[in-house]
């Protein structure tokens, strides 16, 4: 290998918000290469099998503590296929929809108002005491209350359309097992418009945040990409269902409309040394070119319209920025979001005005298969589940590709970008530091590997030199 | 019920598919069978900010966490509130949030943490561990016991059914 030195990463396997950046210098104390390290457990895959497959949709949920409803809903749909469930009845696909934009919704709030606000608000050279969610209560507390009210709602409709928090059951292979009663619904219903109200705020304020700081941030760990989505077979944004589309950084489809129960057909996995994590790219592309972002940046970028009437404009604004061309700024994930946010506030009050949500008709069975793939748009990005199943109902192989791999590389090159940029010699200052962390958490990374217990860890950012030695090394 | 008119909540969190870690979801299944009057029990994966809210509506909270290296079979102490945020968790620390329910929602709730020591974390599994079982029955029958009179400052850092 070349002057720099390969860093193998110890397996670690306690670590939830733990997140280790090596930052490679060559011998003249250039920056030539930085590595987020993110620890997960593959053994996931291996745990489920021999696992009866109508267990799997809750079992999936034990993965990831921070979104289990879209494993839960991502294995459901595989499960869909291998009972042969090509068409879902009005009630079960409404009632996953609402599910679903309901983590959306509470996810993208919480990452918004309580990770994100600081570094809108106050500025990424801000003194990190205030630069922090105590900072927002101090200074904005309409907006922290806000936060927690929005998760709040989206939690509440997890809670009637999946079942408790810990055990959710809802979606089964075939269907739902629980329609939304009226009782339900109109809990419900007396907090949309209020809802509503927020996200639009919440969306102001990440537009007025990127075209303010265009400037800025047109050279903050920004860079041309392809980005990936399911998209409907309209062209509209769909977060639940659809096609496999994927744009390159001009925004030109690279692939379209393609059925995800083929996607090994187009999408492989490679494995490095340095990381446990998987690294997906698109075959014909090879691994060096084929990588892809996912997630709310890239949704918008693929969507050709949004079919709810406020995100749609507020599609159209973001997309006149760069006059029709996907939007590549790592930065303008948040804006992005935000439309999201809003999208899934609208959807969620057309969901309950649907009177399919109170139908009795919640499971549809076909001719049983023995291998089933299930795709999603979780709030990080586009979700994969496949598995076979044999004769005895038992899974016999899984495979995972969650938004985090997918956005593994783009991660990267945004922590290079940055250290390029910002690294002084070889001193992490608070400004580096900072701004570390504000390029990873554009991608809303899932460092969890859900299990948490006692005892927690921060960001560690390591400068290492030609030789291999650390030269120096801060933690948030 | 308890032994006041007071309105208790208990929170146990963890991810039952991960051994051990599971302690605290597995302490709430328990507690709720128990049915008692002025307890609401919840359970989750990791404590998340939206808890802040049923935080305010009640005089004393009691978080149920597996323990990594503390004493065992369980260790009991006062949550003080305090503020911090992870750099990209959608989680929160127990402190944290009793912060964010003080300081948002006016919140004057008491909080206290109930660590129950695991042992065995590092792989997938619906069990507990059988030393971490004996455990959790040991904390069950120490948080019936505190229930009765609700007075829960008596028992910080106390370690064990026999600090009753």
């Amino acid at each position: 290998m070349g002057a720099t030195r390969k860093i193998i990463i110890e397996p670690v396997t306690r670590v939830e918000g733990h997140g280790k950046v090596s930052i490679l210098l060559d011998e003249n104390g250039q920056v030539t290469r930085a590595r987020l390290h993110i620890v997960e457990f593959r053994g996931f895959e291996r745990f489920i099998q021999g696992r009866p497959y109508w267990e799997v949709p809750v079992t999936v949920q034990r993965l990831c503590g921070i979104c289990p409803v879209s494993h839960h809903l991502a294995a459901a749909k595989a499960m869909d296929v291998i009972v042969g469930a090509d068409k879902l009845t009005p009630t079960a696909e409404k009632m996953r929809r609402l599910m679903h934009y309901g983590q959306i919704y509470q996810s993208h709030a919480l990452h918004f108002f309580h990770l994100v606000s600081p570094d809108l608000l106050f500025g990424f050279d801000a003194d990190p005491a205030i630069r922090n969610i105590i900072g927002v209560i101090k200074k904005f507390p309409e907006l922290a209350v806000q936060g927690v009210m929005m998760r709040k709602f989206g939690q509440e409709i997890i809670k009637r359309t999946a079942g408790k928090k810990i055990h959710g059951t809802g979606a089964i292979p075939g269907g739902i097992n629980k329609n939304l009663s009226i009782a339900e619904r109109d809990f419900l219903l007396k907090d949309i418009d209020q809802q509503i109200e927020w996200s639009r705020g919440a969306l102001k304020i990440a537009k007025d945040y990127t075209i303010e700081h265009l400037e800025e941030l047109s050279d903050f760990g920004a860079f041309d990409s392809s980005h990936l989505s399911l998209i409907r077979e309209d062209g509209a944004m769909d977060l639940y269902d659809g096609g496999i589309r994927m744009i390159d950084s001009q925004g030109n489809k690279v692939i379209d409309n393609f059925n995800y129960q083929n996607y090994t057909d187009i999408i492989a996995e490679e494995v490095k040394d340095w990381s446990y994590m998987k690294f997906p790219f698109i075959k014909d592309q090879g691994t060096e070119n084929g990588w892809f972002r996912v997630g709310p940046l890239s949704r918008v970028n693929t969507a050709d319209f949004i079919d709810t009437p406020e995100a749609e404009a507020a599609r159209k604004e973001f997309k006149a920025l760069t006059g029709g061309k996907p939007n590549n700024l790592t930065m303008a994930y948040h804006w992005a979001r935000m439309i999201e946010v809003l999208h899934s506030a609208e959807k969620i009050k057309e969901l309950l005005h649907d009177d399919d949500l109170q139908g009795e008709d919640l499971v549809v069975k076909g001719e049983r298969r023995s291998e089933g793939v299930g795709l999603i748009e979780a709030p990080r990005g586009t979700l994969f589940h496949h598995y076979k199943v044999n004769e005895d109902d038992q899974v016999t192989m899984c495979n995972l590709i969650v938004s985090t791999t997918s956005n593994n590389v783009p991660m990267n090159l945004a922590v290079e970008k940055v250290a390029k940029k910002y690294l002084s010699g070889t001193e992490i200052t608070e400004g580096l530091l900072n701004r570390v962390e504000v390029a990873i958490r554009a991608y809303d990374p899932c460092l969890s590997c859900a299990t948490h217990a006692l005892g927690k860890m921060p960001l560690t950012v390591s400068v290492v030199d030609h030789n291999g030695q650390t030269v120096d090394k801060k933690s948030t | 019920m308890t032994g006041t008119a007071k309105k208790v909540l208990i929170i146990g969190y963890g991810n039952p598919g991960r051994l051990d870690d599971g302690l605290g979801p597995v302490f709430a299944d328990e507690m709720e069978k128990l049915q008692l009057e002025g307890v609401t029990v919840d359970s989750n994966y990791q404590l998340e900010v939206e808890d802040s809210a049923a935080i305010a509506e009640h005089d004393f909270v009691v978080f149920v966490d597996a323990d990594v290296s503390g004493p065992a079979p369980f260790h009991f102490e006062h949550v003080v509130p305090k503020h911090h945020m992870s750099f990209s968790s959608h989680s929160i620390s127990a402190d944290a949030l009793m912060a964010m329910a003080e300081d948002l929602l006016s919140s004057k709730a008491e909080a206290y943490m109930l660590g129950i020591r695991g042992y065995e974390f590092n792989e997938f599994g619906e069990r507990i561990s059988p030393e971490a079982r004996k455990n959790l029955d040991d904390a069950l029958v120490f948080m019936k016991h505190a229930l009765e009179d609700c007075d829960f400052a008596k028992y910080v850092n106390r370690f064990g059914v026999e600090g009753r």
